[in-house]
């Protein structure tokens, strides 16, 4: 009887496990976190065989990896000065259209790779129990691995070209963390939303175009028109990318307002995220 | 006296499972809003196990029987912890290793040797454990150089094999196979049902789904039967087994006792 005193209600690891009715809501946390980051060697590893099955982890592929999205850069680059004389007499537009359109990648690659992660992993769900959460988190890190080469071009952008390196951009780096966390929060807000609505990654493409154009990606932030700037908090990307770009490539601090909305975006979302996702879970393997 | 001292391995307790799904076969935001413009909502509810309680002890080998859609994947799915029950308490004591009707497999477009990986990853080994295991594991399977081929070369007993060496090799506290040997041909059964025996000698725990009625009564310790959800009969496997056949009317046969 002594070892029925000391159950644990660990749904993972430890000795005694007790599975009891699914109330909608959290899972411990402790306990959860623990086993998730007991198991983190299965979001790297799945992340690292994926990117070995589509090749991304030889030269060409690597190269590949930084063409594609260069190559939409120069898309982007012909497209706004042709449309707009603006963006062509300005000699920082190029190194800012890269800035923005990198980290914008970054954060649609997670989206799309994360929406589908759970519904992907089928067998494995109604097969195994483990905390699903690292479905989600190896493709957000699957993204961060095609986020890297691009930062070294960017790198190289800014050597050769006219904004040059600054000591602010060192801002950059805590700065990233605002961007992880928004891709992060979405990724497993996208996923849980995939097993209800098999049709969410059907419309992502499309939401991502508008998105990325509706950002301060191919334009500057300070070009917004005046009656539209009451509207831009409502755009997270508007504040993060804007703040991203501010720092690289005006060499200057965020304003106070950007930071706290960019904070406020990004660890809400991660929030709302993680606990959607935690608190649909286990209703997954009934679903898939 | 001895369960005082001695807590079951697997204690089920007044479990009932309930699914709920849509009609669907694959639910979209499209249709969810096109039924809510009807003022439709097309949920169902299949209560796939009804106020079910059993032990299983440390050592014992416990066979489930029951016809197509009885719930025993269901219940074995709950012991696992994928199913979280609709009502009732399941308490497991050790580590569980499941081998489920629809196999191993995280991603078919990776070879069999990176799911087995990742699938001992998932379940909570570490890179080191599943590595020493693996020499094992494909020297147990014979499938050579197909564990470095994408497993969606492989055929439905390759893949069961290969599910099967895993579960097997892991060294669980508890196995639960539920039909796994069905896809396997008749050396591989062989081998299967030897190693599973040696499991059983091993005085392992062990929850035995199948419709191969001759093996499960040769390889269990006890047995149960369910029938729609419900728990209909629990005994030796040779009472079960006879209950059972009588009940689906059909004396034990060549068909129902030969095949695994
Ligand atoms: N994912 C699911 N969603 C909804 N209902 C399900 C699901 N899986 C199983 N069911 C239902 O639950 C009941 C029990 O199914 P289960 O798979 O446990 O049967 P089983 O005893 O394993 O049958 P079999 O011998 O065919 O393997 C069935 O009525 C089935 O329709
Ligand atoms: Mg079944």
């Amino acid at each position: 009887m002594r070892s029925a005193v000391s159950q644990s209600e660990d749904d993972f690891s430890g000795v005694v496990h007790v599975y009891k009715p699914f109330r909608a809501g959290l899972p411990h946390l402790g306990p959860y976190f623990r086993e998730a980051w007991r198991r983190r060697a299965f979001a790297s590893e799945a992340s690292r065989a994926k990117l070995r099955s589509t090749q991304s982890d030889t030269v060409l592929g690597q190269l590949w990896n930084v063409l594609n999205p260069l190559l939409l850069a120069a898309v982007y680059f012909l497209l706004v000065t042709i449309l707009s004389s603006r963006a062509a007499s300005d000699p920082n537009y190029f190194s800012h259209l890269l800035c923005g359109l990198f980290a914008f990648f970054f954060i649609a690659n997670s989206m799309t790779g994360g929406a589908k992660s759970v519904v992907k992993a089928g067998k494995m769900i109604t097969n195994t129990a483990f905390p699903r959460m690292l479905l989600p988190l190896s493709e957000v890190r699957t993204a961060l691995r095609k986020f890297l080469p691009t930062l070294l071009v960017l790198l190289v952008a800014l050597v050769i070209g006219p904004v040059k390196l600054n000591v602010i951009d060192l801002v950059a780096i805590p700065w990233f963390i605002f961007l992880l966390a928004f891709a992060t929060g979405m990724a497993l807000l996208l996923a849980t939303c995939q097993v209800y609505f098999r049709d969410t990654s059907n419309f992502l493409p499309y939401v991502n175009r508008i998105w990325l154009y509706a950002s301060p990606v191919l334009w500057y932030s300070e070009q917004l028109p005046d009656r539209l700037r009451a509207l831009e908090i409502f755009n997270p990307l508007f504040s993060i990318l804007g703040g991203w770009s501010r720092i690289i490539i005006d060499h200057e601090l965020p304003l106070m307002s950007e930071t706290l909305l960019a904070a406020a975006w990004s660890f809400g979302v991660l929030i709302l995220g993680a606990f959607v996702f935690m608190s649909r879970e286990r209703d997954f393997a009934v679903r898939l | 006296m001895q369960s005082v001292s001695n807590p079951p391995s697997i204690s089920v307790r007044d479990v009932s499972i309930t699914y709920r799904t849509t009609f669907e076969k694959r639910p979209t935001l499209k249709s969810a809003v096109m039924r809510a413009g009807r003022g439709e909502r097309l949920i169902r509810e299949i209560e796939a196990v009804k106020n079910v309680s059993f032990d299983v002890h440390a050592g014992s080998v416990l066979g489930i029987v029951g016809s197509n859609g009885a719930g025993k994947s269901t219940i074995v799915r709950a012991i696992a912890g994928i199913l979280p029950p609709s009502s009732g308490e399941i308490q497991v004591r050790g580590r569980v290793s499941t081998l489920l009707a629809l196999g191993v497999g995280f991603d078919a477009n990776l070879s069999g040797h990176e799911n087995v990986i990742l699938g001992g990853l998932a379940a909570g080994y570490s890179r080191a454990e599943i590595e020493s295991k693996f020499e094992e594991i494909s020297d147990w399977t014979e499938l050579g150089d197909f564990l470095e081929m994408p497993m969606r070369a492989y055929s439905s007993g390759m893949y069961s094999r290969l599910a099967f060496a895993v579960a097997i090799h892991m060294e669980p506290d508890i196995l639960l196979v539920d039909e796994a040997l069905s896809a396997g041909d008749a050396r591989f059964k062989k081998k299967a049902t030897e190693k599973m025996m040696s499991l059983v000698r091993e005085a392992r725990t062990m929850v035995f789904v199948s419709h191969a009625l001759a093996t499960l009564q040769e390889m269990c310790t006890e047995a149960i039967w369910l029938d729609k959800g419900r728990l209909m009969e629990r005994g030796t496997p040779a009472e079960v087994v006879k209950a059972y056949s009588k009940f689906v009317d059909t004396p034990p046969s060549a068909a129902t006792l030969e095949d695994v």
